[in-house]
């Protein structure tokens, strides 16, 4: 390939940034009304802006800030939790969405507007004997509830152990005949859940009661060998956003093996190839009018550009970094391989919340 | 309630005689609204009058046909699913048409969360799954990967006991594509379920799989579904089954090198590994090794770091059996 060429007229990442911040601006609006269907999901498009343009190393400034949180504060439900959009019931998804955003925001104000009290009981109505969560009240159970609500959890230092009893026996039960994890008990292995399943045995500590080389032999070869992407189950199509998915499996799998070996440190690179799926983040996935995309010749929207950026920080922060030139202009942030925000945003909200007492049971 | 949504030009709520006692809510995004999504006229509408139906906490035959006009704006909305079968429940509606409805809903919204799970709830109860097959089947017709799809197709399955045909229909699906990783996942969710991993069972399933990986070397659903199967063998695994073991070799001395395939005799070699396996077997550690690096330099080199660790693995492996 001409690599020279390709280079010429080569448009890094940060293309995008003055495109977000145009979308997060008070004066925008999504342009079509076929966007309606995002109406229980405001809370998300937070959290996916923001987030990316963390990758990018760009802050909007504390004005607009206070504005993202007053907005996500209507969100928030009387009952604890946050719902799709002000006035809707509190959902797990929006939760975790909406949490996330607030901890990249990361003012005293974004921290303080969460009612951590009645997000506790919120978690606690959501759980089932089972240890499993259904996403709102009466709502549908999947392996994505633990993850929210694991997350959640642990940020807000809400985390108690009855709130997560026999979870990981749930999550284990979800792993397949493939190696990856499901939904639920039963299902076909998934890119998405397999995250939520590893993430969720990584924060409740208990990464042993998994076949963890199964996990691995099914993870590896989800990378498609001609695309450098990877695929959500084994026979399908490639997608920009299974590079967060899939590829943020690997840091965890690098601290798994290394409490297992002790005596070895951390391997300097993930266990896949790195470069393949920068490559086809940044040749194949980005549109030239700014945003991600799932594979060329899709539209790019928001949700992909947040999780192709965040593949993108995962293949290229190893211990050993690996950044594809020209780098410069591709290099983004170090993500949380857990929660999915910037790593010191992370560990800056669990230092703050930690300070604050457990919620009354 | 579905014809006169088609059929009649839409009224605006407003200027419908039925709603005139109803003052509409507008939505509060506060001060500073972010992230705003342009509503059409209707949508908006449409919604100031549920927020007022659902602070008056009105349950009525014109909420429920409110939360249709809602849903069909936008289907994703779980709060308008929850409170229109708290009105479906408090006003005893007879469910066949809840059922057209959600059917209607499902076959426009197929990837969609809220109207599976809608479905779900109705079916349990009305505790009648007489139709869940057929209707999963032709969403699958369509999408013969649809999680969702499956997912509720199994839990009718384990819920009501609807297992009797099921390996069939899966039969059919792989004739169909022998690709189709749901189909085998199926396949072995059916059996596991079912007369499980017996022996005779595990032996029947093995020819099946060795015959479709004859026919599609390369495709890695049946060789994952023959080690998925393997892992309830009581005689020792894949590496002591003799009709495995033989296709291996033939498909390796046929010049077959399928990632998957040498893949496949790696994994023997580690069960082996006790065996005293002759030096030149295709099943002896010296050869995974070797196999470990052709994958590496040759026929898997987008899983080269993988397959390092592998070899890495053996050798530790061998060094201390050793």
């Amino acid at each position: 390939m001409a690599n020279n060429d390709l280079n010429d007229d080569f448009k890094g990442p940060r293309t995008y940034v003055e495109l977000l911040k145009e979308i997060l601006s008070p004066e925008f609006e999504t342009n079509t009304t076929r966007e309606q269907c995002l109406d229980c999901s405001r809370p998300w498009l937070c959290y996916w802006i923001l987030h990316s343009l963390e990758l990018l190393g760009e802050r909007l400034d504390d004005d607009l800030c206070s504005n993202v949180v007053q907005f996500l504060n209507k969100c928030q439900s009387p009952t604890g939790g946050f719902g799709g959009g002000p006035g809707q019931d509190a959902h797990l998804a929006s939760t975790y969405a909406a949490v996330n955003a607030l901890c990249v925001i990361g003012s005293r104000e974004a921290y303080n507007i969460i009612d951590r009290q009645k997000t506790y009981e919120f978690l606690k109505s959501l759980r089932t004997d089972e240890g499993s969560y259904h996403m709102h009240v009466d709502g549908e159970m999947d392996i994505r509830g633990v993850y929210c609500a694991l997350a959640v959890a642990k940020l807000l230092n809400i985390y108690t152990p009855e709130l997560f009893k026999d979870t990981e026996k749930w999550v284990a039960r979800c792993q397949t005949w493939e190696g990856g994890f499901a939904g639920c008990p039963g299902m076909e292995a998934h890119g998405g859940y397999a995250f939520c399943g590893l993430a969720s045995l990584v924060m409740l500590n208990k990464s042993t009661v998994f076949n963890l080389s199964a996990f691995i032999r099914w993870i590896v070869n989800r990378q498609m060998r001609l695309e450098g992407g990877f695929q959500g189950r084994t026979n399908k199509l490639v997608d920009g956003c299974y590079s967060f998915w899939q590829g943020g499996a690997f840091p965890l799998i690098n601290s798994i093996l290394a409490a297992e070996s002790k005596t070895k440190n951390l391997e300097a690179y993930w266990m896949f190839d790195q470069k393949a799926l920068q490559e086809y983040l940044l040749i194949c996935c980005q549109d030239p009018f700014g945003g991600m995309l799932d594979k060329p010749e899709k539209n790019s929207d928001i949700y992909h550009t947040c999780y192709c950026l965040s593949g993108l920080s995962v293949a290229q922060n190893s211990p050993e970094k690996v950044i594809i030139e020209p780098s410069e202009v591709n290099a983004v942030e170090v993500t949380h391989p857990v929660y999915n925000i910037v790593f010191e945003t992370a560990m800056k909200a669990i230092k703050y919340f930690s300070s604050l007492p457990l919620p009354e049971k | 309630m579905d014809k006169r949504m088609s059929k009649q030009m839409f009224i605006r709520m407003s200027e419908r005689e039925e709603w005139k006692d109803v003052v509409p809510i507008e939505q509060d995004d506060g001060p500073n609204p972010i992230v705003s999504i342009a509503y059409s006229a209707k949508f908006k509408e449409t919604h100031d009058y549920f927020r007022a139906i659902v602070k008056a906490k009105e349950k009525s035959e014109r909420a429920l046909n409110l939360t249709a006009e809602c849903i069909w704006l936008n289907a994703a909305n779980y709060t308008v699913w929850q409170y229109r079968r708290e009105i479906l429940r408090e006003l005893g509606i007879d469910l066949k048409d809840e059922l057209k409805f959600i059917e209607m809903m499902i076959r426009c919204n197929f990837k969609n969360y809220q109207v599976w799970h809608h479905r779900k709830v109705i079916i349990e109860w009305m505790n009648d799954p007489s139709a869940e097959l057929e209707f999963t089947a032709a969403i699958l017709e369509k999408d013969d990967k649809n999680y969702h799809a499956w997912q509720h197709r199994q839990w009718a399955i384990s819920f009501f006991n609807l297992f009797d045909d099921e390996l069939e229909y899966v039969e059919q699906l792989i004739e169909k594509d022998i690709r189709n990783n749901s189909a085998w996942n199926q396949r072995y969710y059916v059996i596991s379920n079912t007369t499980k991993f017996e022996s005779d069972v595990l032996e029947r399933e093995v020819d099946y799989t060795l015959d479709k990986i004859l026919e599609a070397p390369t495709n890695e659903s049946s060789w994952n579904y023959l080690r998925g199967i393997m892992m309830h063998d009581k005689d020792g695994g894949m590496g002591y089954n003799r009709s495995i073991l033989k296709k291996c070799e033939e498909m390796y001395n046929n010049n077959c090198r399928s990632p998957h395939l040498l893949s496949c005799i790696i994994d023997i070699s580690q069960e082996r590994i006790s065996c005293n396996e002759p030096k030149d077997s295709l099943f002896h550690t010296d050869k995974a090794l070797e196999l470990c690096t052709d994958l590496e330099e040759k026929y898997d080199k987008i899983r080269k770091r993988y397959w390092k660790y592998i070899s890495q693995k053996i050798s530790e492996k061998v060094k201390s059996t050793a």
